[in-house]
C-alpha cells in the first residue's frame, strides 16, 4: 500500500499509517486499544466532559482501513472499550456501525485489562488468540514465545521533535500502537516498555506515511 | 472609625520615622468602600495599607477574620508576616497574623478555616481555593478589609480576573467589605481603580509623592553595540566597572536565557571575584532563597535577574539598576528603576544598555519617555470567559446556587459588567453539560438543575477534582534538574521538557550560572553533574519575550521623522543617515518595503514596527500569500521592528500583500491550524475545567500518558466547530502571542500607503536582520520529507539500510 512492510516470524505484515496492522497472507486486519466510550466513562466518573466525538472518529478510521484492505478477518487486540459499562452504553448508531463492519467477515475481540469478559456485540470473544505462527494477546508476556503480537502500552516514538504513535518490533515480539482517538502514549525509551525488547529493535512510526527507525536504548 | 491612636504616633517617633502624608490620608479615609494608593517603591506602601487594620484591631474587640491581604507572590506574604510582627510586638497589639499559601501545611490550613486569624495573608489562588469550601461564608462574614498588594501586576493577567471574581463573592458574603489597592506607578491609574472597585462604584485614588525624577542614562561603552542579537555581552567590562563603583547593583535582563548567558560571561570576566548572584523564576526555591538571604545581609555586590525580582521584596541598599537590552515597555523600565535606592525621596540611579543598533534608538526613545513620565500599557479587555467558567465550578463546590444571583455577583466585576445573561448562561451550560452540539451527557452532567431551580454538583465527590484545578497560571511542561549523587541530589532548577528531550548524555547547559553535564533522566528528573568539559548548550526557558510597546514604537518612528539624531550616539546617527542616503527611513503613516538581492536570494524587508509577536504573525501571513502568488518564499526572520523575507523571486508590487481584507481572510484560515491556537486551547480548556491540570505530570515510567490536548482541539474543530470553548480560545489567542491587534493598528496608520524601494544590494537598516537568529523556514510538504530523511539516515547509520521491504 505505501511500500513499508515488516518481515516477522516468517510472515509479511504491513503496518498502516493509521496504526492498524495488516497480515497479508491471512487477510487479517489487527487494531489495538480502541478505547471506545472513553469520554462517556470519564464523564460518568465525575471528571471533565470531553468532546463526545472520539467513538465516531475511531470507528470512521477503522471503517476506512477495512474498506481499503477488504480484510476477511478483523482482530481487536484488547481495550477495545474503555470499560464494560462503556461497551454496554454504546450509542445505537455506533452499534449499527460496528454491526455493519462485522457483516460478511470474521471478527475477534481479544480481551484487555479495560474490557475483560464478553460484550454483547457480535463476533468471537477470546482471552488470547493463537494463529500460527502468531499468538495475539493484549499484554506482552515475559518471557514470551516467538511470534507474540500485543498492544496495551501505547508505544510512542520521538524523532526530530515529532512525537508519533509507533509499532515496535524485534525478533520475538511485535507491539501495536493505540488506535483509539483519545489515547496517549508511553515513550519508546521508557524502561517498562524498552526492556521488553532486544537491543536491536525497530520502530515503525505512524503518520502520513509509515517510517522505520531504530529504537534507542532505555532512558 | 479610629484614625491613628496615640500609641501609633509614639511608635513612629520611637523609631525616628515620620508618618508619610499618604499613610495619614489612608488612615483618615479608612471608611471609603474602595481606595487605590499609588506610591513609588520604598514609600511605606504596605504599612500604609495595614495602618487602618492595626488601628481598628488595637482595641481587641474584633472576633475572627478582619483583613485579607493578597499578593501575587508567596514570598511576599511570608515577608509581610515578618514585617508586621515588629509593630504588633512593639505596641503590644492583640492581633494574630498568619499566611496561607501553597506552602502551608494541611493541618494548619484546616485550623485556619475553623479558627481564622485577624489578618490572613494569601495569594489569589489560595483565596479561590478557600471559596470552594462550604464553610467559606461563615469564615468571611465578619471580613472588614481586603488589601490587594502589587495590584498593577495582578491586573496584567488572568490572576487579576480570578481575584476580582473572588472579591465579588466575598462582598456578597460581607457587604461592608472595604477594598484597598496598592500599586506602583502606572500609566492609567483610573483603569486600576476601576479594576479594583465594585463595579460601577467610584474608587478614589491617593497618590504619594512620586519623589525626584530618576537619574537615568544610556551606558557609554568603548566597544560599539553589535548589529544584532540580544545578550549585551560587549558591555561586560563597563558593567563590571559600574558594579565596582557602586555598593549593590541589580542587573535586569528580559529573558532567563539571556540572564544565564550574561551571568556566565560576567563570571569569566570577574577577575577580582566580586560576589555576584543570579536570580530567576526557573531556579529552585533553595537557590533563590540563598541569593535573597545573601542580598539582605548585604553580601552581594550585584544580582543578575529577570522579572522574578520585579515585585515586592525589599532589597535594602541597591544603589544602581542596570537594564540590559531595550526595556520594550516604559512602565516596566520605570518600575525596575524604582528598585534602586529604596530610601524615600532619593533619586534612583539607572543605566540602560542597548543590545544592538536598533535597540540604541529604542533605548533613547525609552529614556525620553521616562523623563516625560509618559508610560505605556494596553487597556484591559472584557473579562475572560474561561475564568468565569472556573468560578461557576468554584461556586458549585460550595453548595447549590441560583444562576441569576451568581450572574449578578459576577457582574459587579468591571470586566464582566457588560456580560449578557445569554453569554453567562452559555458558560453555565458548557460547565454543566459540556455544551456540545451532540447532547451526550444528559445522564452524566457535571452540574444539574434541582427541582427548586438551583444548580448543584451531580456528584459531590467531583469537588475534590475541581479543587485540584483551581488557578489560572499556565502549567508548562518542565522537568526538575538535580545534581546527581547518592543523597538524591541538590535541586538546581527547572528546564523545559522540549529542551530536556533534545539532550543526550554528555551534553552541557547553563543553569543558575553553572555549566552542568547531562547524565540522564530518572523518575522525571534531569540528573546532571558539575563536570563541564564542553561549551554549554543554552537552556531554553518558557517565559514570554516582551514585544516593544505601541507607544515606544511610535516614539522611535518620531525620532526618524524629526531627523534630529542629536540624542543618539554618533555611530547610530551615522547608520541612520546612511539609510536615508540609500533608501528611506521608516515612517509612522507609511509602510516601507525594500527589495534587494543578497546571497543569491531575493529579499523583501517590511518595516512594520508592530512589536515582535505581531511581526512574527505578519511574517507567517505574508509568506503564505507570497507562496500562493508564486514568489516562492523560503524563509523569514522577524524583530520588534521589521520582518525580512527571502525567496526565489522578486516581489514586483508588495502593496496587494498588505491589503487589509486579504490579510484578515488569510489570518482566519491560518489561525485555526496554528500552534498558538493549540497552546491557547490547552490553557483555556484547563482553566475552564475541561482538562485536568496535573495531566502533564502523570507520566511515570510504566504508565501511558494521557493523550494530548491537541487531539481534543482537532476533534472539536472537526465535529463541533461552533463550540464555545473554541470561541474562547480564539479570543484569548488574539490577545496573546498572535497579537493581530498590532497588525490592525499598523494597517490603520499606514492605510495602504506602501513605499516600495528596489535596490541592488542590502540596505543599512536591513543588514542587521541578516544576522538575526530565529529564522523561520517556510514549509510546504517539506516537514514530512525532513522526517523521512532523518529516519533513513538513522536506519543506515544503524546498518539496517533499506529494511526488509
Amino acid at each position: 500500500m505505501n511500500g513499508q512492510s515488516i518481515f516477522f516470524s516468517g510472515e509479511m505484515l504491513e503496518p498502516l499509517p493509521s496504526g492498524a496492522l495488516y497480515w497479508l497472507s491471512n487477510d487479517m486486519l489487527v487494531v489495538s486499544d480502541l478505547h471506545l466510550g472513553k469520554s462517556e466513562r470519564l464523564a460518568r466518573l465525575g471528571g471533565a466532559l470531553l468532546p463526545p466525538y472520539e467513538t465516531t472518529e475511531t470507528l470512521t478510521r477503522l471503517a476506512a482501513d477495512i474498506d481499503r484492505t477488504r480484510a476477511k478477518t478483523v482482530l481487536c487486540l484488547g481495550d477495545s472499550f474503555d470499560d464494560a459499562a462503556a461497551a454496554a452504553s454504546l450509542e445505537a448508531s455506533h452499534r449499527a456501525t460496528i454491526a455493519a463492519l462485522q457483516a460478511g467477515r470474521h471478527w475477534i475481540w481479544v480481551e484487555g485489562n479495560h474490557d475483560p469478559g464478553p460484550n454483547d456485540l457480535g463476533g468471537t470473544h477470546l482471552g488470547e488468540h493463537k494463529c500460527a505462527p502468531f499468538v495475539f494477546r493484549h499484554i506482552a508476556k515475559t518471557p514470551c514465545e516467538v511470534g507474540e503480537i500485543s498492544g496495551h502500552y501505547h508505544p510512542k516514538a520521538r524523532v526530530r521533535a515529532a512525537s508519533r504513535p509507533c509499532f515496535l518490533v524485534d525478533s520475538r515480539r511485535l507491539m501495536l500502537p493505540a488506535y483509539g482517538c483519545y489515547t496517549g502514549g508511553l515513550k519508546w525509551t521508557a524502561p517498562a516498555l524498552r526492556n521488553l525488547f532486544e537491543d536491536q529493535a525497530t520502530a515503525y512510526l505512524t503518520g502520513r506515511r509509515v517510517l522505520a527507525v531504530p529504537v534507542p536504548r532505555a532512558a | 472609625m479610629p484614625k491613628l491612636p496615640g500609641k501609633f504616633k509614639d511608635w513612629f517617633e520611637a523609631r525616628g520615622w515620620s508618618v508619610h502624608p499618604h499613610q495619614l490620608e489612608i488612615a483618615e479615609r479608612a471608611a471609603e468602600p474602595s481606595l487605590l494608593l499609588i506610591a513609588p517603591t520604598g514609600g511605606g506602601k504596605t504599612l500604609a495599607g495595614f495602618l487602618p487594620t492595626l488601628a481598628e484591631l488595637a482595641s481587641g474587640e474584633h472576633r475572627g477574620l478582619h483583613t485579607l491581604y493578597i499578593s501575587p507572590l508567596k514570598a511576599l506574604a511570608a515577608d509581610i508576616r515578618r514585617n508586621l510582627g515588629t509593630p504588633i510586638a512593639d505596641m503590644g497589639l492583640p492581633i494574630r497574623v498568619e499566611d496561607r499559601t501553597g506552602d502551608t501545611s494541611v493541618t494548619r490550613k484546616k485550623r485556619q478555616r475553623a479558627d481564622p486569624p485577624h489578618i490572613l495573608l494569601t495569594t489569589p489562588e489560595s483565596l479561590a481555593l478557600l471559596l470552594t469550601y462550604e464553610d467559606a461564608p461563615g469564615m468571611f462574614s465578619g471580613l472588614s478589609r481586603v488589601i490587594v498588594d502589587e495590584i498593577h501586576a495582578l491586573a496584567e493577567s488572568k490572576r487579576g480576573d480570578q481575584l476580582m471574581l473572588c472579591l465579588a463573592e466575598l462582598q456578597a458574603m460581607a457587604p461592608d467589605l472595604r477594598r484597598v489597592g496598592l500599586s506602583a506607578t502606572v500609566e492609567d491609574p483610573d483603569a486600576i481603580a476601576r479594576f479594583l472597585a465594585r463595579h460601577p462604584d467610584p474608587c478614589p485614588i491617593l497618590k504619594a509623592d512620586p519623589g525626584p525624577l530618576p537619574q537615568i542614562a544610556m551606558l557609554e561603552t568603548e566597544e560599539l553595540p553589535p548589529w544584532s542579537g540580544g545578550g549585551g555581552k560587549y558591555a561586560i567590562p563597563r558593567v563590571l566597572e559600574e558594579v565596582r563603583n557602586h555598593k549593590t547593583t541589580l542587573i535586569f535582563h528580559n529573558t532567563r536565557a539571556q540572564a544565564e548567558i550574561f551571568f556566565h560571561n560576567l563570571w569569566l570576566a570577574n577577575d577580582e571575584g566580586l560576589p555576584i548572584g543570579i536570580h530567576h523564576g526557573s531556579l529552585s526555591r533553595e537557590q533563590r532563597e540563598r541569593v535573597e538571604a545573601a542580598m539582605v545581609r548585604g553580601e552581594l555586590r550585584a544580582i543578575v535577574a529577570t522579572g522574578s525580582l520585579d515585585l515586592g521584596i525589599d532589597w535594602g541598599d541597591v544603589d544602581l539598576v542596570i537594564q540590559i537590552g531595550a526595556p520594550k515597555n516604559v512602565k516596566r523600565l520605570v518600575q525596575r528603576i524604582g528598585r534602586a535606592n529604596h530610601t524615600y525621596n532619593a533619586p534612583s540611579k539607572a543605566l540602560v544598555v542597548p543590545a544592538n543598533r536598533f535597540e540604541v534608538v529604542e533605548c533613547v526613545a525609552a529614556l525620553e519617555a521616562v523623563r516625560a513620565s509618559d508610560l505605556d500599557g494596553d487597556p484591559r479587555g472584557p473579562g475572560p470567559r474561561d475564568v468565569l467558567c472556573q468560578h461557576i465550578l468554584i461556586r458549585a463546590c460550595r453548595g447549590p446556587f441560583e444562576a441569576a444571583e451568581v450572574f449578578e455577583t459576577f457582574r459587579t466585576v468591571g470586566g464582566f459588567f457588560d456580560l449578557e445573561r445569554e453569554e453567562f448562561d452559555a458558560c453555565l451550560d458548557m460547565v454543566a453539560t459540556g455544551g456540545y452540539a451532540l447532547r451526550a451527557y444528559d445522564r452524566w452532567q457535571r452540574l444539574k438543575k434541582r427541582d427548586d431551580g438551583r444548580w448543584e454538583l451531580r456528584d459531590p465527590r467531583a469537588a475534590q477534582q475541581i479543587r485540584m484545578n483551581v488557578g489560572t497560571i499556565a502549567d508548562t511542561d518542565t522537568l526538575k534538574v538535580r545534581l546527581k549523587n547518592r543523597m538524591g541530589g541538590k535541586p538546581l532548577g527547572e528546564i523545559e521538557e522540549g529542551f530536556a528531550a533534545s539532550l543526550t548524555p554528555g551534553d552541557t547547559f547553563l543553569i543558575g550560572g553553572q555549566v552542568v553535564r547531562y547524565e540522564g533522566l530518572q523518575e522525571m528528573t534531569v540528573q546532571v553533574t558539575r563536570r563541564a568539559d564542553r561549551p554549554p548548550k543554552i537552556a531554553t526557558f518558557m517565559g514570554t519575550k516582551f514585544a516593544t510597546s505601541t507607544q515606544l514604537s511610535a516614539r522611535m518612528l518620531r525620532i526618524f521623522r524629526e531627523r534630529d539624531f542629536s540624542s543618539l550616539p554618533k555611530h547610530t546617527a551615522d547608520w541612520l543617515r546612511l539609510q536615508e542616503q540609500y533608501s528611506k527611513l521608516p515612517e509612522a503613516d507609511r509602510l516601507l518595503v525594500e527589495s534587494f538581492p543578497h546571497d543569491g536570494r531575493q529579499h523583501t524587508c517590511v518595516y512594520g514596527f508592530a512589536g515582535r509577536n505581531a511581526m512574527q504573525t505578519l511574517g507567517l501571513l505574508v509568506t503564505e500569500r507570497m507562496e500562493k502568488a508564486g514568489y516562492e518564499p523560503l524563509g523569514f526572520v522577524s524583530t520588534d521592528y521589521a520582518v525580512l523575507i527571502w525567496g526565489l523571486n522578486q516581489v514586483p508590487d508588495p502593496a496587494p500583500l498588505f491589503d487589509g481584507d486579504n490579510l484578515r481572510e488569510a489570518f482566519e484560515t491560518w489561525l485555526r491550524g496554528n500552534a498558538v491556537m493549540k497552546r491557547t486551547f490547552r490553557a483555556s480548556a484547563t482553566i475552564a475545567g475541561f482538562l485536568e491540570r496535573n495531566w502533564g505530570h502523570k507520566r511515570r515510567s510504566g504508565r501511558q500518558a494521557s493523550f494530548s490536548s491537541d487531539i481534543l482541539y482537532e476533534t472539536l474543530l472537526k465535529y463541533d466547530p461552533d463550540h464555545l470553548l473554541l470561541a474562547i480560545t480564539r479570543d484569548e489567542a488574539l490577545k496573546g502571542l498572535v497579537d493581530f491587534g498590532r497588525i490592525e493598528e499598523m494597517l490603520t496608520r499606514t492605510a495602504g500607503r506602501v513605499d516600495h524601494v528596489i535596490l541592488d544590494r542590502v540596505t543599512p537598516l536591513a543588514a542587521p536582520l541578516l544576522l538575526e537568529v530565529g529564522k523561520v523556514p517556510v514549509i510546504g510538504a517539506g516537514r514530512e520529507r525532513l522526517l523521512e530523511e532523518e529516519t533513513e539516515r538513522l536506519m543506515s547509520a544503524a546498518g539496517l539500510g533499506k529494511v526488509q521491504g
